[in-house]
């Protein structure tokens, strides 16, 4: 289904937008984290970010297969490789461009603390056997993924005048991105009818107090919320960023379409 | 007419045993906890497996092994499924299978519980991971993240060797 579709009428069609809007995220997030591989700043985050990157390509992969099953299409592939910009239902935060090592944490940061919280409340609200074994299977990672964020925040805020610098400018920048982790729209209210997801409002608080608390431990500002918000890329409305990077990711797939490894 | 005998169940579980994690040869997969289940459906066999971590690229690699094996073997007719239902746990590890670990370098994971822990300011490098040559306490995380997604890196300060860690998960 486009985007551009009118909202999900029955609870199958609700089910699979919601494991394309989880699987979208992962797979971009997991892409631009794949970027790292072989820059990191060190050898242990090299190898840190490429582990953080496929789980995310994994978590991809397993929503996109369930989603594949119920909409009949031959394998997950068919959402990676064969879909426009237009229809890509993540949110802007996490197709930017990967910059420096400080904004990649400050978005991992940012990103983990949501999915936290987000995947805690999906756990106890689906019924669906698959997709909640699936949610439960991706909750213990996305909680070393967070720890493993946040204890970089801590360190590149409390540490040198370069590294401070660098992480304040990254949460300065991508905060803009953040008010869309909790717009809602009609097609998660149809979701939310049928126990697939959850009020993301709910847990705005908490992933608040979350951040600031560890903002203000690693002796940085927390940005001002009342700025100009970016939304809209749930709905097709994406930065200029995602088709490049789109156009990266699924060259290969697309020139050659019945390419295998051998 | 010669009537096919049925595979016995424990025939074929004892091949899968054959098929081995090829990111930590010493364990297979059954002790890994990663087949689930192997059923007949019809005059097929179905083996069920479940990923240890999302992103583990052993998975398919694990997949065209059992395949392998059952071909070796004769079966004709079989599927692997992936099946999500219970998410892999460490806890399913057997205790013969920690010891392996341990003999083999890897520190084995201890039981899970506590993971919130945390969010409330514990800290994971505040837990204790004897070393797996010497045994120290002495030990330190050195990154969440080893060479593989299941295991992370930590550095034994009294026999001053690093090691992995399996993950608890």
């Amino acid at each position: 289904m486009s985007t551009l579709d009118t909202i999900p009428k029955t609870k199958q069609e609700s089910l699979v937008e919601v494991l394309l809007r989880l699987g979208d995220d992962r797979l971009i997030h997991g892409h631009r984290l794949s970027e790292w591989a072989g820059h990191g700043p060190e050898l242990e985050e090299d190898l840190a970010l490429a582990n953080v990157a496929l789980d995310m390509i994994g978590h991809a992969s397993s929503l996109y297969s369930y989603a594949a099953k119920l909409e009949g299409k031959q394998d997950e592939d068919h959402y990676a490789y064969f879909r426009d910009d237009i229809d890509f239902k993540n949110i802007a935060m996490l197709e930017l461009p990967r910059v420096d090592f400080a904004f990649t944490i400050a978005k991992q940061f940012l990103f983990s603390a949501f999915s936290y919280f987000l995947y805690r409340d999906l756990i106890d609200t689906v019924e669906d056997e698959q997709f909640n074994g699936m949610l439960q299977k991706h909750f213990k990672e996305i909680k070393y993924h967070l720890r493993h964020s946040r204890e970089w925040v801590l360190r590149l805020g409390d540490g040198t005048e370069e590294s401070k610098k660098r992480i304040q400018s990254a949460f300065n920048d991508l905060w803009m991105y953040t008010g869309e982790l909790f717009d809602q729209d009609d097609t998660e209210k149809a979701a939310i009818s049928h126990n697939l997801y959850v009020d993301v409002t709910s847990f705005k608080e908490e992933w608040m107090k979350l951040v600031k608390e560890t903002l203000e431990e690693a002796t940085l500002d927390v940005p001002d919320n009342d700025q100009y918000m970016f939304s809209g890329a749930r709905g097709g409305r994406h930065t200029e960023h995602l088709g490049h990077l789109l156009a990266e990711m699924q060259f290969l797939r697309r020139s050659y379409p019945d390419a295998e490894w051998k | 007419m010669q009537v096919k005998q049925p595979i016995p169940k424990s025939k074929l579980w004892s091949w899968l045993e054959e098929v081995i994690d090829p990111e930590i040869p010493v364990l297979n997969v059954v002790e890994m906890g990663i087949v689930r289940d192997v059923v007949f459906e019809g005059d097929e066999v179905v083996v069920k497996i479940t990923p240890t971590y999302s992103g583990c690229p052993a998975m398919n690699a694990i997949e065209l092994e059992i395949h392998k094996k059952l071909r070796e073997n004769g079966v004709g007719k079989f599927r692997v499924v992936t099946d999500f239902k219970e998410s892999w746990t460490t806890d399913w590890m057997t205790d013969h299978a920690k010891k392996k670990l341990k003999e083999y370098g890897i520190a084995p994971p201890d039981k899970t519980g506590n993971e919130d822990d945390f969010l409330l300011g514990l800290k994971s490098s505040q837990k204790i991971v004897p070393c797996p040559y010497c045994d120290s306490l002495d030990t330190v995380l050195q990154s969440e993240f080893g060479s593989t997604a299941c295991k992370s890196q930590y550095y034994c300060n009294e026999c001053q060797q690093p090691f992995e860690h399996f993950k608890c998960i």
